[in-house]
C-alpha cells in the first residue's frame, strides 16, 4: 500500500535525509544570528537578514516537498521523528506561514523601528520549533519542539521594547506559557507512568495490549495534555492570554502567533490524540466536543462586543481554534484532512488581514477602530478589496477557502453524526458575519471622513504581494479547491495508527 | 438543441463580467456615467436574450425537458462530490425569465433615477452583482449552489441598503436585515446537513429522487429538515417572525427595493419550498406550518398596511403580506399557484415600486428647486399628483387593480387560485377553512390600503405646497418607458394559468407538472366543483370590490394635511401605525439581553477584568519588572487568568479522568 521510499529512522542516514527542513532551518537561524550580531545598523543589513531569512524557508519548502513526492515512508516504529504526508502538509502550512510573516515585516520593522537584529533569527528558531512539533512522533519531541517555539515567540511577542503594551504581552505570556508548559510536561510524566513510554505509537500500543483504556493515571495524563496543547492554541477557557498578547505584540508577530503557533499546536495535537490516544478516543471526543462548542461559542460572542480591529482579530482567533477544535473531535482520518485544510485557508486570510491592519495603523495598530476604515473603498480599491475577500473567508461566505473548510469540517462532524456539534459551529459562524460584516460595510458604504483620510494607509513593497496572492488563493481554494483539498486529504489519511495485535492473535503465536 | 442549454452559464457569467467592469469604473472612471450604463443595463438584455434562447432550446426538447449543466467539480470531499453545475429545468426556467425580465426593466429604470447619485457606478456594480448572485441561486442544481446565491443576494441586500449611509436609520435597517438573514440561514445550513446525513447527497436530483426511500411520510426527521429549511425560507422572505427588517429595508434606493425586496430576492423562499415541494408534501405537519406561517403573515402585514404614511412602507408591508399569501398556497401543496403569485406579483409590486420611485423623484426634485425640507415620501405631502403625473398615475392604477384582484387583472387569478386551492384543503381539516377566511380578510384588507395609496396620493388637492407645485412633472422616459411594460405584464400575465372554469386553463399548472409531480402524489387529491369554484370567483370579486369602495366611501383625501403639521396618531391608529411596536419588543426581550451578555457577562467581566484594567491602569506602569508582576497579581489580573485556568483544568479532569475505573 504504501509506496515510495522506506527510511530508516533509527539509523543516522536516514533521520539526516527526514530532517532535512529542520535542519535548513536551524542553520539558517545560526546564520542569521550571526549576521545580525555582525551587521544590524543600516536598513541594508536587516534587508540582508530578512533576505536570508526567505532564502532559508524557501529552501526548507523545497526540501520538504522533495520528501513529499519521493514519497518516503518510516520503517517500522520510528523513534523520535517520523516522515508522513502529515506532517509535511503541516510543514507546508508553518513554512507558508513564516514566509507571509517575513515579507509583511520587511516594511513593517522599518516603519516602526523595530531594529531589534535579532528579529529574524528568532522567527527561524520559532519556525524550528513549530517543524519538530508537526514532525515529532515522540512526546519528548513534540514539547522539546514546542519549548523552542514558545521561547522565540516569547521574546518576539515583546520585540517592541519602546511599547509598554509589547512588553506586558511578552511577560504576560511567558508567565502563563510557563504555567501551560509544566501542566503539559506533566501529562507527558503521567502517560509515561502509565504505558512506560513516549513513543506516540508505542503509547497506544501498550495502551492496547495492557488494556489501559481506563486507566486514571493515563486518562490524567491525557487531561493535561489537552490543557497544555488548549493554552497553545488558544482554546476556552485557556484562552485569557491571547486576546491581550495578541494585541500588544507587534501586528506581523501576532499574525504569526495567530497562524503558525495555532498550526503547529494543532499538528502536534492531532498527531497525538489520533496516533497514541487513538484506543481511548470516546474520552477526549467528549472532551474536545466541549473544549470546541465553548471556543467557538465564547470566541465569537466576545468578538461582537469589540470596536478595535486587532482585538476584534484576536478574539477571531480564538473562534477559528474553536473551529479547528470541532475538526478533531470526531477523531477521524477526514477531520484531520479538515483541519488540514482549514488551516491553510485561516493561516492565508488570518495573514491578510493582519497585513492590511498593518499598512492601516500606526504604533501598534491598537487604537484602530472600525469606523476608521470608513471610505477605505474610495481610497484605496484594492486594500479594500483584498480585506473584503479576507473577512469573508473568515465569515465562511461561500466561494471562499473559509467556506470550503468550514464545510469539510462540517462533513467530517456529520460523518461522525455529532450534529448538535455540527449546529453549534453553524451558529457560531452565524453569530461571527455580527463582526466581520460590519468592516466591510464601513468600507463600502461610509464616505471617508475627510479627503485626507487613509492617506497614511501604506502597504508597500513585499506586503502587497502577501495581499495580492493570500486574496487570489483564497477565491481559487474557494471555487477550485480540489488540488489542496486532495493534498489535504493525504495527509489526514496518513494518520493511521498502527494496531496492536489483539490478545486473540496473541495467542495464535 | 442541447448546446444551447449548455449557455446558461452565459445568462449567469454576464452580470458577473458587468460587475466587474462597473467596480473597476466606479474606482477609476467615476464619472464614465455613460459607460456605466451600457455596460451595467447591456448585460442584463443580453442575459435576457440568452435566458430566452436557453429556455426556447430547452423546451423543444422532450415534455419533461431537465437539464444539468456541470461546469466543474466544487467540492470532491471523501463520499460527497459536488459540482458547480446549473440547473435549466420548467421552474428555474419560469424564474430566470423573471430575474432576467424584470431585472433589465429596472436596471433601466434606475439609469434614470439614479442620474444624479455621485455613486452612479457604484450602484450599477451592486445591481448587476445581485443579479449574478440571484441567478445562481435560481439555477444551482444543488443545495450547496444555492446556498451560494442565497448569501449572495444577502450580502448584496445588506450591502445596499446602506447605499446613502449619511441617514444613521439605513445603517440599523441594513443590520436588521442582516441579522434576520443569518438567522434564516442559520435555518438553512442545518436543514442541509440533516438532508446529507439522511440521504448522503445533496444534488436536488440525487436528493428528490430517494426522498421516498430515505424518508418515511410525516417522520420525524423529514419534519424537522423541512421546517429548517422554512426557517430560512422565514429569514429570507420576511415572514413572521422574520419579516421586521423588509419594512426597513426600503430605506435603500427604489429601483433596490423594487428588483431585491419585491421582485426578486424575497421570493426566494418560496422558490425554495416549490424547489423541494417532495420534501414539504412528504412532511404534511410542516406544511401545515408553513401554510399557517403565510396566512398569518399576509392578515398582520395587510393590518399594519392600512396605517403606514410613508409611501414605500405601505408598499413594504403589503409585499409582507403578499408573499405570506405565496407561502400560503406552497404551504397548501399549491405550489404552481404559489409560483404563478410569485410572477404575477414581480410585475406589478415592480410596478408599484417604480411608480412610487417617480412619485418620490419628483417630489424630490420639487422640494430641492425650492430648497425645503419636507420629506418627499410621506402620503400626506402627495395628494393631487394625477394631474402632474398621468402616466404613472395610470399605470399604477393597473398595478394596484392587479393587487387587489379586480376580474381580468393578472392578480385576481394568482390569488384566487391560492385561497380556492386552501378552500379545496378544507375538507380535510377545518384548519385550512380558518387559513382560507384569513386569506380573505386579508384580501379585503389589500384592496383598501392600496386604493387608499392611490387616493391619498394620486387625487384630492395637492398638499406638496404652493411653491412646489410648479416643478412637478412626469419622469423621463427612460423611467416611465419599463412601466409600461411592466403594466403589459401586470395586465395579461393572468392568461399564463387561468382557473379551470376558463377556455385555456391552466398553462403554468401544465407547465410545472413535471416538477411537482413528484410531490402531488404524497397530497390529498383536492378537486372543487365547478359550482364552488365560480362562487369563489364571485366571492373574490365581491371583496376586490367591496375593499375599493369603502376605500372610497370612508377615506376623505380632502381633510388631509401635510405632515409637517399632521396631528398625532391615538388608540389603535396609533398601535397600527406604530407596527404593533414589534420592533421595540424584539429590541427589549432578544436585542439588548443578547448584546449585554456579550458587552457586559462575557467581555466587561470575565474577559475585561485581566485586559481593560491592564490597559488603563497600565498609565500609572512600573517600570521595575518584577514590581510590576506583583502588582499584576495583586490586582488580581494574572491571578484571574490563572483562576479561569485552573477551573477549566478541574473541569477538564473530571471529564477525563471520570471515564476512567
Amino acid at each position: 500500500m504504501i509506496s515510495g521510499v522506506v527510511l530508516d529512522l533509527s539509523n543516522i542516514l536516514g533521520v539526516l535525509i527526514a530532517l532535512r527542513p529542520e535542519i535548513i532551518i536551524t542553520l539558517a537561524a545560526l546564520a542569521v544570528t550571526v549576521l545580525a550580531a555582525w551587521r544590524h545598523k543600516t536598513v541594508d543589513d536587516r534587508q540582508t537578514a530578512a533576505w536570508v531569512t526567505i532564502i532559508a524557508l524557501a529552501v526548507a519548502q523545497g526540501s520538504v516537498g522533495f520528501l513529499w513526492y519521493q514519497g518516503y515512508h518510516p520503517f517500522g516504529v520510528s523513534p523520535m521523528v517520523t516522515v508522513d504526508y502529515f506532517r509535511l502538509a503541516s510543514a507546508t502550512i508553518i513554512l507558508l506561514g513564516a514566509l507571509l510573516t517575513v515579507l509583511l515585516s520587511l516594511s513593517y520593522v522599518e516603519r516602526e523601528r523595530l531594529w531589534a537584529p535579532e528579529y529574524y533569527a528568532l522567527l527561524l528558531l520559532a519556525v524550528a520549533g513549530m517543524l519538530f512539533m508537526a514532525a515529532g512522533s515522540d512526546l519528548v519531541t513534540i514539547f522539546l519542539g514546542l519549548e523552542l517555539m514558545s521561547v522565540s515567540v516569547y521574546v518576539l511577542a515583546g520585540i517592541n521594547r519602546r511599547s509598554q503594551h509589547s512588553a506586558e504581552a511578552a511577560l504576560k505570556y511567558f508567565l502563563l506559557g510557563a504555567f501551560a508548559s509544566a501542566f503539559l510536561l506533566y501529562g507527558i510524566a503521567l502517560t509515561y507512568g502509565a504505558t512506560g513510554t513516549t513513543n506516540l505509537l508505542l503509547i497506544n500500543f501498550q495502551v492496547q495490549s495492557l488494556a489501559l483504556q481506563s486507566n486514571v493515571m493515563l486518562l490524567l495524563g491525557l487531561g493535561l495534555l489537552l490543557v497544555g496543547f488548549g493554552f497553545k492554541v488558544a482554546a476556552v477557557p485557556f484562552h485569557m492570554w491571547a486576546p491581550d498578547v495578541y494585541d500588544g505584540a507587534p501586528t506581523p508577530v501576532t499574525a504569526f502567533m495567530a497562524a503558525g503557533v495555532k498550526a503547529a499546536g494543532f499538528a502536534a495535537l492531532a498527531r497525538v490524540l489520533l496516533t497514541a490516544f487513538i484506543s481511548v478516543a470516546p474520552v477526549w471526543q467528549e472532551a474536545l466536543w466541549w473544549l470546541a462548542a465553548v471556543t467557538m461559542i465564547a470566541g465569537n460572542l466576545v468578538a461582537l462586543a469589540q470596536r478595535n480591529i486587532k482585538r476584534m482579530l484576536a478574539y477571531s482567533s480564538i473562534a477559528h481554534a474553536g473551529y479547528l477544535l470541532a475538526a478533531l473531535a470526531p477523531g477521524t482520518v477526514v477531520g484531520a484532512a479538515a483541519l488540514l485544510f482549514y488551516g491553510l485557508a485561516y493561516t492565508l486570510m488570518t495573514l491578510g488581514a493582519f497585513t492590511v491592519l498593518a499598512g492601516a495603523g500606526r504604533d501598534g495598530e491598537r487604537t484602530l477602530k472600525v469606523d476608521d476604515l470608513a471610505g477605505l473603498a474610495e481610497r484605496r480599491p484594492w486594500v479594500a478589496a483584498a480585506l473584503t475577500v479576507f473577512l469573508l473567508s473568515l465569515l465562511g461566505f461561500p466561494g471562499t477557502a473559509g467556506f470550503m473548510g468550514k464545510w469539510y469540517i462540517l462533513q467530517a462532524i456529520v460523518d461522525a453524526r455529532q450534529i448538535t456539534l455540527a449546529v453549534v459551529l453553524v451558529a457560531a459562524s452565524v453569530i461571527s458575519a455580527g463582526y466581520y460584516l460590519p468592516i466591510i460595510m464601513a468600507m463600502y458604504m461610509k464616505p471617508a471622513p475627510s479627503a485626507d483620510s487613509h492617506a497614511g494607509v501604506q502597504v508597500v513593497g513585499a506586503a502587497r504581494w502577501v495581499l495580492g496572492v493570500t486574496a487570489i488563493l483564497l477565491v481559487l481554494f474557494g471555487v477550485w479547491p480540489n488540488a489542496a483539498m486532495n493534498l489535504a486529504q493525504r495527509g489526514g489519511s496518513d494518520l493511521r495508527p498502527i494496531r496492536a495485535p489483539s490478545a486473540q492473535e496473541e495467542h495464535q503465536h | 438543441m442541447a448546446n444551447t442549454v449548455d449557455l446558461v452559464w452565459l445568462v449567469v457569467a454576464l452580470p458577473l463580467a458587468g460587475f466587474l467592469a462597473n467596480g473597476w469604473i466606479s474606482f477609476f472612471r467615476p464619472q464614465a456615467k455613460r459607460a456605466v450604463s451600457v455596460i451595467g443595463v447591456g448585460v442584463l438584455v443580453l442575459a435576457f436574450v440568452v435566458a430566452v434562447a436557453v429556455v426556447r432550446a430547452a423546451a423543444g426538447v422532450e415534455p419533461a425537458w431537465f437539464f444539468v449543466v456541470k461546469l466543474w467539480t466544487w467540492m470532491p470531499a471523501g463520499n460527497l462530490v459536488i459540482d458547480v453545475a446549473a440547473q435549466v429545468d420548467r421552474l428555474s426556467s419560469v424564474m430566470l425569465l423573471v430575474v432576467t425580465g424584470v431585472g433589465m426593466l429596472i436596471h433601466v429604470f434606475s439609469v434614470g433615477y439614479m442620474r444624479e447619485d455621485p455613486g452612479y457606478a457604484r450602484y450599477f456594480a451592486y445591481l448587476n452583482l445581485f443579479v449574478f448572485f440571484m441567478l445562481v441561486l435560481v439555477v444551482g442544481a444543488s443545495f450547496p449552489v444555492m446556498f451560494v446565491g442565497w448569501e449572495g443576494v444577502g450580502l448584496c441586500s445588506y450591502l445596499l441598503i446602506g447605499f446613502w449611509f449619511t441617514e444613521k436609520a439605513n445603517a440599523d435597517a441594513g443590520k436588521k436585515a442582516f441579522i434576520m438573514n443569518r438567522i434564516g440561514d442559520f435555518g438553512f445550513l442545518v436543514a442541509m446537513f440533516m438532508i446529507f446525513d439522511a440521504t448522503g447527497s445533496l444534488s436536488f436530483r440525487e436528493v428528490f429522487e430517494s426522498a421516498p426511500v430515505h424518508f418515511a411520510v410525516g417522520g420525524t426527521t423529514i419534519t424537522l429538515i423541512t421546517l429548517a429549511l422554512f426557517l430560512g425560507c422565514a429569514g429570507k422572505s420576511a415572514q413572521i417572525p422574520l419579516y421586521t427588517w423588509l419594512p426597513d429595508a426600503m430605506a435603500g434606493p427604489t429601483p433596490v427595493s423594487a428588483l431585491i425586496h419585491a421582485a426578486t430576492m424575497v421570493t426566494a423562499g418560496v422558490y425554495l419550498v416549490a424547489r423541494s415541494n417532495i420534501l414539504f408534501a412528504m412532511a404534511p405537519l410542516s406544511s401545515a406550518v408553513v401554510a399557517g406561517v403565510g396566512a398569518l403573515t399576509a392578515l398582520f402585514a395587510a393590518t399594519i398596511a392600512l396605517k403606514q404614511w410613508d409611501i414605500k412602507k405601505v408598499l413594504a408591508y403589503s409585499t409582507v403580506s403578499q408573499l405570506g399569501y405565496m407561502f400560503l398556497g406552497v404551504g397548501v401543496g399549491a405550489y404552481t399557484s404559489g409560483l404563478f403569485h410569485v410572477v404575477t406579483h414581480a410585475f406589478f409590486k415592480a410596478l408599484l415600486f417604480l411608480g412610487s420611485g417617480s412619485v418620490i423623484y419628483a417630489l424630490h426634485h420639487a422640494y430641492h428647486h425650492t430648497h425645503a425640507h419636507e420629506d418627499a415620501q410621506d402620503m400626506r405631502n402627495m395628494g393631487g399628483l394625477a394631474k402632474y403625473m398621468p402616466w404613472t398615475a395610470g399605470l399604477m392604477w393597473v398595478a394596484t387593480l392587479a393587487i387587489a384582484g379586480v376580474p381580468g387583472f393578472s392578480g385576481f387569478f394568482s390569488k384566487d387560485e391560492i385561497l380556492a386551492r386552501t378552500f379545496a384543503r378544507g375538507a380535510e381539516a377545518p384548519y385550512f377553512y380558518v387559513l382560507w377566511g384569513m386569506g380573505v380578510v386579508a384580501a379585503l384588507l389589500t384592496a383598501f390600503y392600496m386604493t387608499r395609496l392611490m387616493l391619498y396620493t394620486f387625487h384630492g388637492p395637492n398638499r406638496t405646497g404652493e411653491r412646489e407645485r410648479a416643478h412637478l412633472h412626469e419622469a423621463p422616459w427612460v423611467m416611465t418607458g419599463p412601466l409600461v411594460v411592466l403594466g403589459a405584464g401586470s395586465l395579461f400575465a393572468g392568461v399564463l394559468n387561468l382557473p379551470e372554469v376558463l377556455p385555456f386553463s391552466g398553462r403554468l399548472e401544465h407547465w410545472l407538472e413535471p416538477v411537482t409531480e413528484a410531490g402531488a402524489v404524497y397530497l390529498p387529491e383536492a378537486h372543487l366543483a365547478h359550482g364552488t369554484e365560480w362562487a369563489l370567483l364571485g366571492l373574490a370579486t365581491l371583496i376586490a370590490a367591496a375593499g375599493m369602495a369603502g376605500a372610497w366611501r370612508i377615506l376623505k383625501p380632502g381633510s388631509l394635511v401635510p405632515a409637517r403639521v399632521a396631528p398625532a396618531e391615538a388608540g389603535w391608529r396609533l398601535l397600527l401605525s406604530r407596527k404593533y411596536y414589534v420592533d421595540e419588543i424584539y429590541g427589549a426581550l432578544i436585542v439588548r439581553p443578547l448584546v449585554w451578555v456579550s458587552d457586559r457577562v462575557l467581555w466587561k467581566v470575565v474577559d475585561a477584568l485581566v485586559i481593560d484594567g491592564a490597559a488603563v491602569n497600565g498609565s500609572a506602569r512600573t517600570t521595575q519588572l518584577v514590581g510590576w508582576i506583583g502588582s499584576r497579581l495583586q490586582t488580581g489580573r494574572v491571578g484571574a487568568y490563572v483562576l479561569l485556568f485552573v477551573v477549566g483544568v478541574l473541569w477538564l479532569l473530571r471529564a477525563v479522568a471520570g471515564q476512567g475505573s
